[in-house]
């Protein structure tokens, strides 16, 4: 049977084809049908991060025909803990440019198509017009929003992946008898409410084995084997090597694909979510321009001028403990209060002093600094760029993360 | 009752599971509201998750009672 209408009538495997995926001829289930169906499909990746790596590697050793890729960004030195695309020497290079290569390393049959920008609403639908599945291995809620309501209205399935430090989740969305994306979470989380790999850290494995797991649904829809995860949520726990699942099943009232839809056209997805989608958008949380907190940015050479003229000033450190482990300002005496507690111990700091609020990048303190401002606090100052940006700019001993 | 919690739960409760004191069948809704009592700091997360009642996928009108596993599961977003 087949859970997506591929035909691979016409297509041939040639003779070094048939050598390179016998171990997929000779398996009950695939044979000779199932891989030219592979060569016949189509494939688009959004994302070539944590999830995007095995499941590029893995669908191109497979035999999928055709991988197209989205993804704006370079490759990172924090990536190599756990996107298994890259090496070391790739640091700086686009992803799509090691991508393509690395996929044309491992299987010179599969056509790559790489698209180097931001998915956004202008460009969704025409992006994913041309092929058959679409894989969701994004790393935040606005583009997990649109690749599901694309996916949904262009009838495609959308393998689901999603991951949260030591814990994954998996399913098949958009197929005709089974739930979306909204259909379990119809309104995005606050923003703040849920922290990125970037702010909550990830098991690097982990995006490896939610990754693998989407591929090996992606090859299930496109050659009919077995049962497809459509109306089941699988939730992994690595740290207890735990499989939970959930049954799923459509919801009726849901907007985008329930009985009565009011969602019929994309949408702008950082304001519905409040937050921004990528590093280079210029969203702007709306909180922000709504409050009439402006929160004063001092920067890395100021805060240095001023420590080397010997001034005494207090610098609050908002980050977690075991950031703290990693680097902090201790030497010129900054304190600890992670964000989530700030509040919490207000009754510690004196409003009256002045103060710089640091944490990793800039983020975090300037939510602190809102915070507090109401509770008069008005001689605060946002270390802009954090401790990364003065370990790069100022004391390159301490390292960044 | 013994509630599973996951994810950024877990990380906020410091524990995988809760048990609440569940004496008479009521709706997940005030299930909701009876943890975020005695437990504040869960209540924005449990209003954005995704719960089940002995592993199905449930809503907020869902009656549950003392023997039933509820679980939250809630959204998470890395890649």
């Amino acid at each position: 049977m087949s859970f997506i209408n591929i035909s691979a009538d016409g297509v041939e495997l040639s003779t070094e084809e048939v050598k390179r995926y016998s171990r997929h001829l000779i398996l009950p289930d695939v044979g000779v049908e199932g891989q030219k169906k592979l060569k016949a499909s189509s494939v688009l990746l959004i994302g070539a991060g944590g999830l995007g790596s095995p499941l590029a590697m893995y669908l191109a050793a497979a035999g999928v025909g055709r991988i197209g890729i989205v993804d704006y960004d370079t490759v990172d030195f924090t990536n190599l803990q756990r996107q298994v695309l890259y090496s070391t020497e790739d640091v700086g290079k686009t992803k799509l440019e090691v991508a393509a290569a690395r996929i044309k390393g491992i299987n010179p049959f599969a056509q790559v198509d790489t698209y180097n920008e931001p998915l956004t609403s202008y460009n969704a639908k025409k992006i994913f017009a041309p092929y058959d599945i679409i894989i969701d291995g994004t790393d935040n809620f606005p583009t997990r929003y649109l690749v599901n309501d694309a996916s949904v209205m262009l009838g495609k399935p959308n393998v689901y992946g999603s991951i949260f430090r030591f814990e994954g989740q998996l399913s098949v969305f958009g197929m005709p008898d089974g739930p979306c994306y909204r259909c379990l979470y119809p309104e995005p989380p606050p923003p703040g409410l849920v922290p990125s790999c970037a702010e909550g850290g990830v098991l690097g494995v982990l995006p490896g084995i939610v990754g693998t797991m989407q591929a090996a649904e992606a090859i299930k829809l496109i050659t009919g084997v077995g049962t497809p995860m459509t109306n089941r949520l699988l939730l992994f726990d690595a740290s207890e090597m735990e499989f939970n699942e959930m049954r799923l099943r459509k919801n009726p009232n849901c907007v985008l694909c329930g009985d009565n839809p009011t969602v019929t056209e994309l949408i702008d997805y950082e304001v519905f979510c409040g937050m921004p989608a990528h590093d280079h958008s210029t969203y702007n949380n709306g909180v922000v321009e709504e409050s009439d907190i402006e929160v004063r940015q001092m920067s890395l050479q100021t805060l240095k001028s001023r420590l080397d003229a010997g001034e005494d000033l207090l610098i609050l450190d908002v980050r977690e403990p075991h950031e703290w482990e990693i680097s902090n300002l201790s030497n010129h005496g900054s304190f600890l209060i992670p964000k989530g507690k700030v509040l919490e111990r207000i009754a510690e700091l004196d409003p009256n002093v002045e103060m710089v609020v640091q944490c990793r990048t800039g983020g975090r303190s300037a939510d602190v600094i809102r915070q507090l401002v109401p509770h008069g606090f008005n001689n605060l100052w946002n270390l802009d760029g954090g401790i990364n940006g003065w370990a790069t700019e100022i004391d390159t001993s301490i390292p960044t993360y | 009752m013994k509630i599973k919690l996951f994810a950024t739960l877990k990380e906020t409760a410091g524990s995988g599971s809760i048990e609440m004191d569940v004496q008479e069948t009521m709706t997940v809704a005030a299930l909701v509201e009876q943890i975020g009592r005695q437990f504040p700091a869960l209540k924005p997360g449990l209003t954005v998750s995704v719960v089940s009642v002995n592993r199905d996928f449930a809503d907020m009108s869902t009656l549950v009672g003392a023997a039933d596993e509820v679980a939250f599961f809630p959204p998470v977003s890395g890649g």
